[in-house]
Protein backbone atom coordinates (compact mmCIF):
# COMPACT_ATOMS: atom_id res chain seq x y z
CA UNK A 1 0.00 0.00 0.00
CA UNK A 2 1.03 3.60 -0.50
CA UNK A 3 1.67 5.93 2.39
CA UNK A 4 2.31 9.66 2.35
CA UNK A 5 5.53 10.54 4.12
CA UNK A 6 6.85 13.78 5.44
CA UNK A 7 10.12 13.81 3.55
CA UNK A 8 10.12 10.96 1.08
CA UNK A 9 6.91 11.64 -0.80
CA UNK A 10 4.68 8.65 -1.46
CA UNK A 11 6.25 5.36 -0.44
CA UNK A 12 5.13 1.81 -1.11
CA UNK A 13 4.97 -0.17 2.12
CA UNK A 14 3.96 -3.81 2.61
CA UNK A 15 1.26 -4.37 5.18
CA UNK A 16 3.56 -6.71 7.13
CA UNK A 17 6.08 -3.87 7.49
CA UNK A 18 3.74 -1.69 9.54
CA UNK A 19 4.49 -1.49 13.26
CA UNK A 20 1.63 -1.11 15.71
CA UNK A 21 2.19 1.08 18.76
CA UNK A 22 -0.78 0.13 20.93
CA UNK A 23 -0.29 3.18 23.16
CA UNK A 24 0.93 5.52 20.43
CA UNK A 25 3.91 7.67 21.40
CA UNK A 26 3.80 10.16 24.30
CA UNK A 27 2.25 13.33 22.87
CA UNK A 28 1.01 11.42 19.80
CA UNK A 29 -1.28 8.88 21.41
CA UNK A 30 -3.78 8.94 18.55
CA UNK A 31 -1.30 7.61 15.96
CA UNK A 32 -0.71 3.90 16.39
CA UNK A 33 0.64 2.68 13.04
CA UNK A 34 4.14 3.50 11.86
CA UNK A 35 6.46 2.44 9.10
CA UNK A 36 10.24 2.41 9.53
CA UNK A 37 11.75 3.78 6.33
CA UNK A 38 15.39 4.05 5.29
CA UNK A 39 16.59 7.62 5.14
CA UNK A 40 20.28 7.89 4.46
CA UNK A 41 22.64 5.04 3.75
CA UNK A 42 25.59 6.96 5.19
CA UNK A 43 24.06 7.65 8.59
CA UNK A 44 22.63 5.32 11.26
CA UNK A 45 19.21 6.97 11.04
CA UNK A 46 15.76 6.09 9.72
CA UNK A 47 12.35 7.72 9.43
CA UNK A 48 9.60 6.51 11.74
CA UNK A 49 6.61 7.66 9.74
CA UNK A 50 3.03 7.66 10.95
CA UNK A 51 0.85 5.63 8.63
CA UNK A 52 -2.19 7.88 8.92
CA UNK A 53 -0.69 11.33 9.43
CA UNK A 54 1.85 12.61 6.96
CA UNK A 55 3.06 15.36 9.30
CA UNK A 56 4.01 12.91 12.05
CA UNK A 57 7.41 11.58 11.12
CA UNK A 58 10.36 11.16 13.47
CA UNK A 59 14.00 10.81 12.62
CA UNK A 60 15.22 7.88 14.68
CA UNK A 61 18.83 6.92 15.24
CA UNK A 62 20.56 3.68 16.07
CA UNK A 63 21.63 4.68 19.60
CA UNK A 64 24.61 2.35 19.87
CA UNK A 65 26.32 4.26 17.08
CA UNK A 66 26.40 7.36 19.28
CA UNK A 67 26.59 5.74 22.71
CA UNK A 68 28.41 2.41 22.33
CA UNK A 69 27.91 1.39 25.97
CA UNK A 70 24.17 2.09 25.91
CA UNK A 71 22.38 -0.79 27.62
CA UNK A 72 19.14 -1.32 29.47
CA UNK A 73 16.86 -4.03 30.76
CA UNK A 74 13.31 -4.17 29.48
CA UNK A 75 10.74 -4.47 32.26
CA UNK A 76 8.45 -7.50 32.34
CA UNK A 77 5.59 -5.17 31.49
CA UNK A 78 7.36 -3.84 28.38
CA UNK A 79 8.33 -7.35 27.30
CA UNK A 80 4.71 -8.48 27.67
CA UNK A 81 3.34 -5.43 25.82
CA UNK A 82 5.76 -6.05 22.97
CA UNK A 83 5.30 -9.85 23.09
CA UNK A 84 9.06 -10.29 23.09
CA UNK A 85 10.17 -13.90 23.25
CA UNK A 86 13.79 -13.82 22.20
CA UNK A 87 16.56 -11.20 21.94
CA UNK A 88 16.47 -11.32 18.13
CA UNK A 89 12.92 -9.91 18.22
CA UNK A 90 14.19 -6.60 19.50
CA UNK A 91 15.36 -3.56 17.57
CA UNK A 92 16.05 -0.33 19.42
CA UNK A 93 16.00 3.22 18.09
CA UNK A 94 16.21 6.63 19.72
CA UNK A 95 14.15 9.59 18.60
CA UNK A 96 16.49 12.25 17.26
CA UNK A 97 15.98 15.98 17.52
CA UNK A 98 17.78 17.45 14.53
CA UNK A 99 19.77 20.64 14.95
CA UNK A 100 22.08 22.63 12.72
CA UNK A 101 24.85 21.67 12.45
CA UNK A 102 24.02 17.97 12.60
CA UNK A 103 26.61 17.36 15.35
CA UNK A 104 24.47 19.49 17.67
CA UNK A 105 21.52 17.13 17.30
CA UNK A 106 20.37 15.14 20.30
CA UNK A 107 18.89 11.70 20.82
CA UNK A 108 16.50 10.60 23.53
CA UNK A 109 18.27 7.86 25.46
CA UNK A 110 15.80 7.89 28.37
CA UNK A 111 12.85 6.80 26.27
CA UNK A 112 14.00 4.49 23.47
CA UNK A 113 11.64 3.24 20.78
CA UNK A 114 11.69 -0.54 21.11
CA UNK A 115 10.42 -2.59 18.19
CA UNK A 116 9.51 -6.24 18.02
CA UNK A 117 10.53 -6.99 14.44
CA UNK A 118 8.89 -10.41 14.54
CA UNK A 119 5.47 -9.37 15.82
CA UNK A 120 5.68 -5.84 14.34
CA UNK A 121 4.90 -4.13 17.60
CA UNK A 122 6.44 -0.96 18.97
CA UNK A 123 6.57 1.02 22.19
CA UNK A 124 8.43 4.04 23.45
CA UNK A 125 9.57 2.76 26.82
CA UNK A 126 10.73 4.91 29.72
CA UNK A 127 13.87 3.64 31.40
CA UNK A 128 14.29 3.68 35.15
CA UNK A 129 17.87 4.94 34.99
CA UNK A 130 17.22 8.66 34.74
CA UNK A 131 20.71 9.72 35.71
CA UNK A 132 22.75 7.87 33.10
CA UNK A 133 20.51 8.39 30.09
CA UNK A 134 19.22 11.89 29.33
CA UNK A 135 16.26 12.89 27.19
CA UNK A 136 18.63 15.13 25.20
CA UNK A 137 21.90 13.28 24.73
CA UNK A 138 24.17 15.34 22.53
CA UNK A 139 25.55 13.25 19.67
CA UNK A 140 28.48 15.65 19.51
CA UNK A 141 30.09 13.76 22.35
CA UNK A 142 29.73 10.39 20.71
CA UNK A 143 32.52 8.01 21.53
CA UNK A 144 32.26 5.77 18.50
CA UNK A 145 31.97 6.41 14.83
CA UNK A 146 28.70 7.63 13.42
CA UNK A 147 29.21 5.52 10.36
CA UNK B 1 -8.43 11.87 45.77
CA UNK B 2 -7.84 9.87 48.91
CA UNK B 3 -5.93 11.90 51.48
CA UNK B 4 -4.06 10.22 54.32
CA UNK B 5 -1.85 11.66 57.04
CA UNK B 6 1.32 9.75 57.84
CA UNK B 7 4.29 10.26 60.13
CA UNK B 8 7.92 9.59 59.30
CA UNK B 9 8.53 5.86 59.35
CA UNK B 10 4.90 5.06 58.58
CA UNK B 11 3.76 3.71 55.24
CA UNK B 12 0.75 2.97 53.10
CA UNK B 13 -0.03 -0.07 50.98
CA UNK B 14 -1.41 0.22 47.45
CA UNK B 15 -2.92 -3.14 46.63
CA UNK B 16 -1.12 -6.12 48.11
CA UNK B 17 2.31 -5.50 46.65
CA UNK B 18 3.13 -1.80 46.65
CA UNK B 19 4.33 -0.09 49.81
CA UNK B 20 5.08 3.63 50.00
CA UNK B 21 6.97 4.67 53.12
CA UNK B 22 7.73 8.16 54.40
CA UNK B 23 11.47 8.05 55.08
CA UNK B 24 12.18 11.67 55.97
CA UNK B 25 10.67 15.13 55.93
CA UNK B 26 12.91 18.18 55.59
CA UNK B 27 11.05 21.46 55.08
CA UNK B 28 9.06 21.07 51.84
CA UNK B 29 11.02 18.00 50.77
CA UNK B 30 9.65 14.56 51.48
CA UNK B 31 11.73 11.45 50.93
CA UNK B 32 9.66 8.44 49.92
CA UNK B 33 10.68 4.81 49.86
CA UNK B 34 8.79 2.63 47.42
CA UNK B 35 8.66 -1.14 47.53
CA UNK B 36 7.01 -2.48 44.42
CA UNK B 37 7.31 -5.51 42.15
CA UNK B 38 9.78 -5.10 39.29
CA UNK B 39 6.93 -5.04 36.79
CA UNK B 40 5.60 -1.80 38.28
CA UNK B 41 7.30 1.29 36.89
CA UNK B 42 7.86 4.18 39.23
CA UNK B 43 8.73 7.59 37.78
CA UNK B 44 8.61 11.16 38.88
CA UNK B 45 5.53 12.41 37.03
CA UNK B 46 7.53 15.16 35.28
CA UNK B 47 9.39 12.49 33.32
CA UNK B 48 6.45 11.54 31.14
CA UNK B 49 5.72 15.23 30.45
CA UNK B 50 9.35 15.79 29.49
CA UNK B 51 9.25 12.91 27.00
CA UNK B 52 5.99 14.18 25.53
CA UNK B 53 7.50 17.63 25.08
CA UNK B 54 10.69 16.23 23.56
CA UNK B 55 8.74 14.11 21.08
CA UNK B 56 6.92 17.24 19.91
CA UNK B 57 10.17 19.14 19.53
CA UNK B 58 11.70 16.20 17.67
CA UNK B 59 9.26 16.36 14.74
CA UNK B 60 11.65 17.80 12.15
CA UNK B 61 10.59 20.50 9.74
CA UNK B 62 13.33 19.61 7.28
CA UNK B 63 16.13 17.12 6.83
CA UNK B 64 18.67 19.77 5.84
CA UNK B 65 20.78 19.01 8.90
CA UNK B 66 21.29 15.48 7.60
CA UNK B 67 22.06 16.62 4.06
CA UNK B 68 24.55 19.20 5.22
CA UNK B 69 26.34 16.60 7.26
CA UNK B 70 27.07 14.52 4.19
CA UNK B 71 30.31 15.38 2.52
Amino acid sequence: MQIQTKFLGEVEVQENEIFTFEAGLPGFEEHKKYALLPLDADLPVALLQSFDEEEVGFVVAYPFAFKPDYAFDLSDEDKADLQIEKPEDVLTYSIMTLNEPFARSTINLLAPVVLNVTKKLGKQVVLADQEAYPVRFSIDVFEGSAK
Amino acid sequence: MLVLSRKVGESIMIGDHIEVKILAVDGDQIKLGINAPKSVKVHRSEVYETIKQQNKEAIPTSLDALKNFKK
